[in-house]
């Protein structure tokens, strides 16, 4: 009996089912076009009000008051200042930790380790909010004083560096997955060249494992900028051009919940304000997530 | 056969007695607006439910005053919140959405000027407070206040908050003008934690905050021009304690007070809107008002007595003796 192959029967449960998985995979494209779409087009409202340029050169925000001013460079001021001091706690303890799960710690402490490490981005971000400000904050101020260094009651260094501390889960587990991920042979080849365990961490499987590492940085910083609860309430939220970390500030994120908590009619300027912030936020993360897509594939290593 | 029809009659008879209960619990009265106004409406709210049993449901919510007005001007809600008066715009609205109004004031609000306990400052002119809080204003030091030699760290609410236009409008005479190099926060405790935790601080928020933080902060008398006068209930009901206590609103659809159950919701409202409104920090009115208000929810009588506009510093009874307008009252 000859069969024709090419002629298979079509088999509609799995045709089915093949579309619902792609409608489920569809879904999250939809919602971020939606959002594009929604951001992009109230603050097209907004810029038809307000030109780009003073939107983008002047270091004067102030919408809400009497005498407005639309410039947004002291909102990404504060955004950059905060996700740097965060980056500075989150970058250096989480790549150590994800070295010594990943190369040091034993099964037994690494799978008790990690997802003790992981509460800590289950932590509701209000309540990092006021340990920033009740807790570390006058931490600092004692810590400081002698320097002769005098912290404000609200500024972005605590914010930043317990939005680092948020962080800390995100890059040591991304991290400890792609050290993890290098092959076994590499470590064995290192040791019988006579290294220790220290330069085969350091020296051989950080490097192969680097662009998962930098995945793993560029994830947490995404949530730095977009963090929110933790600046609007140890941070200051006053926008002004912020050049050092002991500096208060507001950040995009900040001003934008400030503005949805408050009590202003929807559709004005100063609504749609909160819209332009949120795409010039929006720009900033894509444009990271460019330079990131580009690094990990410049430094890629595969086995 | 027969002990099927019968079955068959009661199971259609269940079914359309429970149609009718869900027809009955399904209205419920919309409230939404100002979060100054919410703890009361919510608070009210709850004992009607309990009163009426579950009869009648209300949900409150807190989009703000300007979005409950606009809510309301379309009809979506029977009862708006609001800490200022309806404006002449939101009024035009309404009238051409074809939604009268009955506007009901149900308590006081108050603000207050804090400083650090330690500072020996007791009382401030409301020019004084132009001078520091006013558009440009470079005053950084107490000593030119009259006060100490001591730098000044200044907190206030959020220019998206109510309070904020309502201070603004009071000290500075034009809403949301004021100095921006302030440090301002939606949240109260963030202000009250900011001037108790220095000793230069200064800040201005609800009254209710500052009695629940007596022991952290001391509130400044206010000399609006005739001597200075500390922030309480007492000089709030009284009308002395000006320009920084307002009055705060109900405004009722008129249509919808014509259904038994919106008018049994604002009765009771009026008549325990002494009780919640003292539990959750604001200021009763006098007695005598409320009386004038439930005549005029009863009688529906449409209208505000505040001509459109924000009124800084008026008493209960210059209020009450204002005719109703449906228009914006020009200057």
């Amino acid at each position: 009996v000859e069969r024709d192959f090419t002629k298979q029967k079509v088999r509609w449960g799995e045709r089915i089912m093949e579309g619902l998985l792609f409608a489920a995979a569809a879904v999250a494209v939809a919602i971020v076009l939606g959002i594009v779409y929604v951001v992009v087009s109230e603050s097209t409202k907004f810029f038809a009000q307000v030109s780009v340029i003073e939107f983008l050169t002047s270091t004067t925000w102030t919408p809400l008051f009497d005498n407005p001013q639309y410039g947004i460079a002291p909102l990404l001021t504060g955004t950059f200042m905060s996700t740097l001091v965060a980056l500075a706690v989150a970058v250096p303890l989480g790549l150590l930790v994800a070295i010594y799960l990943s190369e040091f710690a034993s099964a037994r402490t690494r799978e008790t380790i990690k997802p003790t490490l992981e509460l800590l981005a289950a932590v509701p971000t209000v309540v990092y909010g006021y340990f920033a400000l009740l807790f570390v904050t006058p931490l600092l101020q004692r810590a400081l004083a002698p320097m002769g260094i005098e912290l404000p009651s609200f500024n972005l260094l605590s914010a930043g560096m317990v939005m680092g501390l948020m962080i800390i889960p995100y890059i040591a587990s991304l991290s400890e997955d792609a050290m993890r991920a290098v092959p076994r042979s590499m470590r064995d080849g290192s040791y019988a060249m006579g290294a220790t365990r220290l330069e085969t961490a350091f020296r051989v499987v950080v490097p192969a494992a680097v662009s998962g590492v930098l995945g793993a940085v560029i994830l947490g910083m995404s949530r730095a900028i977009g963090e929110t609860m933790i600046v609007v309430v140890a941070g200051g939220q006053q926008p002004q051009m912020v050049t050092a970390p002991t500096q208060q500030g507001a950040t995009v994120t900040a001003f934008m919940a400030q503005v949805a908590l408050g009590d202003l009619p929807f559709g004005t300027l100063e609504y749609n304000s909160i819209f332009a912030a949120g795409l010039a936020l929006l720009v900033l993360t894509l444009a990271f997530n460019f330079v990131a897509f580009w690094l990990q594939r410049r430094f890629r290593e595969a086995y | 056969m027969n002990i099927l029809k019968s079955v068959a009659i009661a199971a259609v008879a269940s079914l359309a007695m429970t149609g009718a209960a869900v027809a009955q619990q399904a209205f419920t009265i919309q409230v939404d607006g100002s979060s100054t106004v919410f703890p009361i409406s919510e608070a009210v709210a709850e004992a009607f439910q309990q009163q009426t049993q579950g009869r009648v449901r209300v949900a409150v919510g807190e989009s703000g005053s300007s979005a409950g007005l606009r809510k309301f001007c379309r009809g979506e809600i029977h009862i708006a919140d609001a800490s200022r008066p309806i404006r002449g715009s939101e009024m035009a609205t309404c009238r051409a959405a074809g939604i009268g109004f009955v506007e009901i004031p149900v308590a006081f609000d108050g603000l207050s000027v804090v400083v650090h306990p330690s500072n020996p400052m007791n009382s401030i002119t409301v020019a004084q407070l132009r001078q520091i809080w006013s558009q440009g204003s470079g005053v950084n030091n107490f000593r030119a206040v009259g006060g100490p030699d001591l730098q000044m760290q200044l907190f206030g609410p959020g220019s998206a908050s109510g309070t904020f236009e309502y201070f603004t409008e009071a000290v500075n005479g034009t809403a949301r003008s004021s100095r921006t190099d302030y440090t301002p926060s939606e949240d109260d405790n963030v202000l009250v934690q900011g001037v108790a935790s220095n000793p230069g601080g200064m800040g201005y928020f609800g009254l209710a905050y500052y009695e629940e933080n007596r022991s952290r902060l001391k509130a400044l008398a206010i000399d609006g021009g005739n001597g200075p006068v500390h922030p309480s209930r007492e000089t709030v009901e009284n009308g002395t304690y000006q320009p920084l206590s307002r009055p705060i609103f109900i405004y009722v659809n008129a249509a919808a007070l014509r259904r038994p159950q919106v008018q049994q919701f604002v009765q009771f409202y009026i008549n325990n809107a002494a009780r919640y409104s003292a539990q959750v920090g604001y200021i009763p009115l006098p007695t005598a008002a409320y009386q004038t208000y439930l005549q005029r929810a009863q009688r529906r009588q449409q209208g505000t007595a505040f001509g459109g506009r924000a009124l800084i510093g008026a008493s209960i009874s210059e209020v009450l003796a204002r005719p109703l307008v449906l228009e914006e009252v020009q200057r």
